[in-house]
């Protein structure tokens, strides 16, 4: 019978109420997107470090990975040490560069990573194969495509270029064995990998035996962090950074997207409740007379509250699903357009969707509408009858 | 015969502005089991206030109110509430209907509030929509209902919780003659049955229907009359 009063009140004004849900929807969009955007960066961000089983990554002393052009010097005799590890099961090194291209109109350059094709975690093949051979690569299709080459194509490419002579340094020709998506390199970013020794002899005589950063897989059960402590122990002049530690970092220097977050978030929680309990409001005051004569029949006051409640939240429970739906469609619209920002991860997701953020979006919206139609319910059930009879009787 | 009603030296005054404008004046009465009292007199007189306090929704400066023996006038607002659905019917001028509410929901109302669920509260309000003759009429919302009817409907449901009871406050006076002598009988009626009444009226023929009469005039008994 309350649920019966409960939606005859709601349909009674029936524009109103579906402008009121259509608002609240609104808000609810924009609160899960927030929450999504506090936590999602930084859970992809993890999934992302995650996605190749590396825990540990090795980088110059006081630098994060590809954070400068600094390297590790005499790297291959330091990572065997590290490779010797008992809890070790891999050592994946990583030489930078860049790879220069002419074409008939100039050049192109590309990011080029050098690896070990068999123990890489920078990129995924998705046709083709591994480099087997010193003058093989893969490529990634943005810079096939620049190139207008295919697999199996080859090319003459340089790792340095001189401004100053216009001519190109360590060039050599490459044959192209594999097209692959590389997992930290931007959307729109031309990328390609190569055995780590061709690159390194590409890149002359001084870079033999460098690298800029090397990733290590540890085997199962193994403690992460004093594997950690370990190895700087073990190779003063690197710092090891752990999948917990390059969040942190990821964290402090994201701290403005989760305050944004937050405020933005908090916000449209604040606009949902105003607009849920300004409507109540309103709905509760026209029907005063009615609240009085349900107390004069004897209606106890909690009654009256949980009917105005149940209003309040049939309201949020209608809003909710077509707010996560917008909040969804919305979160991948700004996905978009914020991963076409230079240098931001293809996989980064900033809008990760969790059910744990669309609960917790729910559960606040669900509280804000049941707290709307207290205050405003326990203040009309708590009018003098007599008076609010005789008002209603002379009006 | 018991005492349903027993009401001692009650005063009731409202702030207006820096003064206070007496309702009530000291007025002493009580009512027997079984007995209609028309309450008489003219507008702003304190008939209407004085009802509101034998009715629970009020309470008075001073004084006392007892009914069915148990003192009122200082209940808290969860005992007052619950003495109300159990003790006390109203019927209001204006009916006072729930809209979105069927005839047979809007007596089922106190009855839920009562505790009492499904086909036996289904039946209760079915019994007294047939008593006050719109069994028919049950699924009728308030607005597909005649003025006579929806006070009928209005009355089933202060019937609903078997009141100590009932209380009205100018039932006839949205109604049309013809209907108005309709409510007239079914209050005798209810009456003749055992269900002991107070009523406050302007309507002549509704007064000279009840048993006793009491006049009141600024805010105090000027007359208390049986019918002959």
């Amino acid at each position: 019978m309350l649920f019966t009063l409960a939606a005859a009140s709601l349909i009674r004004h029936r524009t109103r109420t579906l402008l009121a849900i259509l608002g609240v929807a609104v808000s609810a969009a924009m609160l899960l997107d927030m929450v999504m955007l506090s936590s999602g960066l930084r859970e992809s961000f993890r999934g992302l470090l995650q996605t190749q089983g590396f825990q540990l990554r090795v980088a110059p002393k006081g630098t994060l990975p590809f954070d400068t052009d600094a390297t590790i010097r005499n790297a291959d005799s330091l990572l065997a040490l590290v490779r010797a590890r008992p809890g070790v099961i891999a050592v994946s090194p990583v030489l930078g560069g860049q790879l220069h291209v002419p074409t008939a109109t100039g050049a192109v350059t590309s990011s080029v990573l050098g690896i070990i094709p068999r123990v890489e975690g920078d990129y995924e093949v998705l046709a083709g194969r591994q480099p087997a051979a010193p003058d093989e690569m893969v490529a990634n299709q943005r810079l096939l495509d620049a190139l207008r080459l295919q697999l199996g194509d080859t090319l003459r490419g340089a790792a340095g270029y001189d401004a100053q002579l216009r001519s190109l340094s360590g060039e050599r020709t490459l044959r192209i064995v594999g097209i692959a998506r590389f997992i930290y390199m931007a959307a729109d970013q031309k990328g390609a990998a190569v055995p780590i020794e061709t690159l390194r002899r590409m890149q002359g005589a001084d870079s033999d035996d460098k690298v800029s950063i090397a990733m290590i897989r540890l085997a199962a059960g193994v403690n992460v962090d004093s594997e950690r402590v370990a190895i700087e122990r073990l190779l003063p002049r690197v710092t090891v950074i752990s999948i917990a530690e390059a969040l942190n970092q990821v964290d402090q220097r994201l701290s403005y997207f989760r305050q944004l977050a937050v405020i933005l978030g908090s916000v449209s929680l604040v606009v949902g409740f105003l607009l849920v309990t300004t409507l109540v409001t309103v709905s509760v005051n026209e029907r005063v007379g009615e609240i009085a004569v349900m107390r004069a029949i004897g209606v106890h006051r909690r009654r009256i509250v949980l009917q105005i409640v149940m209003e309040s939240g049939a309201m949020m429970l209608v809003a909710a699903p077509l707010g996560l739906l917008l909040g969804l469609v919305t979160a991948r619209y700004l996905n978009s357009i914020l991963a076409r920002f230079p240098g931001v991860p293809a996989k980064l997701d900033f809008f990760l969707f969790q059910p744990s953020a669309a609960w917790t979006a729910l559960g606040l919206l669900a509280l804000s509408g049941v707290l709307a139609g207290v205050y405003p319910s326990w203040r009309s059930a708590s009018l003098p009858i007599a008076l609010t009879l005789r008002q209603e009787a002379v009006g | 015969m018991s005492t349903v009603v027993d009401v001692r030296d009650l005063v009731r005054d409202y702030p207006m502005g820096e003064e206070r404008v007496a309702a009530l004046r000291g007025v002493s009465f009580q009512v027997d089991a079984g007995d209609y009292v028309a309450i008489v007199g003219p507008s702003g007189c304190g008939k209407s206030t004085l009802l509101n306090l034998l009715g629970v929704i009020d309470r008075p400066t001073s004084g006392t109110v007892s009914i069915n023996g148990e003192r009122v006038e200082r209940l808290s607002d969860a005992r007052a509430t619950e003495f109300r659905l159990m003790r006390i019917g109203f019927v209001f001028q204006r009916f006072y209907l729930m809209q979105a509410l069927s005839a047979r929901e809007n007596v089922e109302l106190p009855l839920a509030e009562a505790g009492l669920v499904g086909a036996a509260r289904r039946a209760r309000a079915m019994a007294l929509l047939e008593y006050v003759g719109l069994a028919k009429r049950e699924r009728h919302r308030p607005s597909q209902l005649s003025g006579g009817e929806q006070q009928r409907v209005a009355i089933a449901r202060a019937l609903a919780n078997a009141p100590a009871l009932l209380l009205a406050d100018e039932p006839t006076g949205e109604l049309d003659a013809r209907t108005g002598r309709e409510m007239i009988a079914l209050f005798e009626r209810l009456n003749a049955d055992g269900t002991t009444i107070v009523v406050v009226t302007h309507d002549e023929d509704l007064a000279r229907a009840a048993k006793r009469v009491i006049h009141m005039r600024d805010g105090s008994i000027v007359g208390d009359e049986r019918a002959r």
